[in-house]
């Protein structure tokens, strides 16, 4: 009996330590392609590295204003790409992502983007009735359209597939990725938002990304 | 004689309830295969929008759980699944007896308990599609 308690006592005080020094010590990749770059600073010569970053953008939202990078400068964001009638992979994909809307509703520290990769269909006005009717109801969670030009060059930097495709359902491919990006617009994770235990690791990211900040 | 009698009857009630139970077994079992062929089509053409476990998708697509709605609109179910509404669409590569199956999984999974729908059922159903 005594020696299963210390057993257990000790497990417990393991696991803790182990817990906390996880939490504090871990960090996320910064995901993408990489430079290095040589400048001369006061003189000496030093090497420094240009990580990937999603560039500057300017995008139409489901209020018909413009919305651009600025926005999501102050915190972490969650972005991805989906059109609203799309009848394959989006609707699971959203139904996660609004797990995640859920849980941080009302905390300005991380906010939402969903890209529309439909610019035909896809205006303001179908974005705003797509929105309401998913259950969104701050602007914490913007959906996005523009230019192809625009949302197609942005899901490169997203390191996002997407193309338009006649032969698929919906006139559109794209893969069901979600990305945590950072307040420097490095991305820090991509998770696939069709499956469970990926959603899992993204919740898990998004707590440590968000203890960077602390 | 009486004994006779009564042995008689005991045996023919036996047989009976043997018989009955045997129907019902079929059934049960006819509508379990029915279900088994019906997941398989929802987990292809309906999961993505109405979720695993029939939940929806807040107001964008509605939850199938809801049994006293699928009661009242029973009959209208296989024109539903045939020529699709709203944002929902159209499935017409699907047979009536394929339709029966996703009918009967639907019917009998999420709290449902609606029994089997057969393949009669939906084809009478989808002659009278407006």
């Amino acid at each position: 009996m005594r020696t299963s308690l210390f057993f257990a006592a000790s497990l417990f005080l393991l696991m803790s330590a182990a817990g906390c020094g996880n939490d504090r010590s871990q960090t996320l990749p910064i995901l993408g392609s990489r430079d290095a770059v040589t400048k001369v600073v006061d003189g000496k010569t030093i090497t420094d590295t240009i990580y990937h970053s999603i560039p500057d953008f300017e995008l139409t939202n489901q209020d018909s204003t413009l919305i651009t990078n600025e926005f999501f400068d102050k915190g972490v964001y969650i972005a991805d790409f989906f059109f609203t009638h799309c009848p394959s992979i989006c609707p699971i994909v959203q139904r996660n992502l609004l797990k995640v809307y859920e849980k941080y509703k009302g905390d300005e520290r991380i906010k939402f983007l969903s890209h529309s990769i439909d610019f035909r269909y896809d205006t303001p006005a179908v974005l705003k009735s797509y929105a309401e009717k998913l259950g969104v109801t701050n602007d914490q969670w913007q959906f996005v359209t523009g230019t192809k030009a625009s949302i197609y060059g942005l899901s490169d930097s997203y390191m996002v597939y997407t193309k338009e495709d006649d032969s698929i359902p919906g006139g559109y491919d794209h893969s069901g990725y979600l990305l945590l990006v950072d307040s420097n617009r490095h991305i820090r994770g991509a998770y696939d938002g069709t499956n469970d235990e990926q959603i899992q690791l993204l919740f898990t990211d998004l707590a440590i990304l968000l203890n960077e900040y602390e | 004689m009486t004994r006779n009698t009564s042995i008689y009857t005991g045996t023919l009630g036996l047989l009976l309830y043997i018989l009955f139970q045997a129907c019902q077994n079929e059934q049960a079992i006819r509508t379990a295969q029915y279900a088994v062929n019906g997941q398989k089509l929802f987990t292809t053409h309906c999961q993505n929008c109405h979720g695993a476990k029939g939940e929806g998708l807040g107001n964008l697509y509605p939850s199938l759980s809801d049994s006293t709605s699928l009661i009242q609109h029973r009959t209208q179910l296989p024109c539903l699944v045939r020529n699709g509404k709203g944002d929902m669409p159209a499935n017409p590569q699907l047979a009536p007896i394929e339709i029966a199956y996703v009918l009967t999984y639907i019917g009998n999974s999420f709290g449902n308990e609606m029994g089997i729908v057969t393949q009669e059922e939906v084809q009478q159903a989808l002659t009278a599609c407006q």
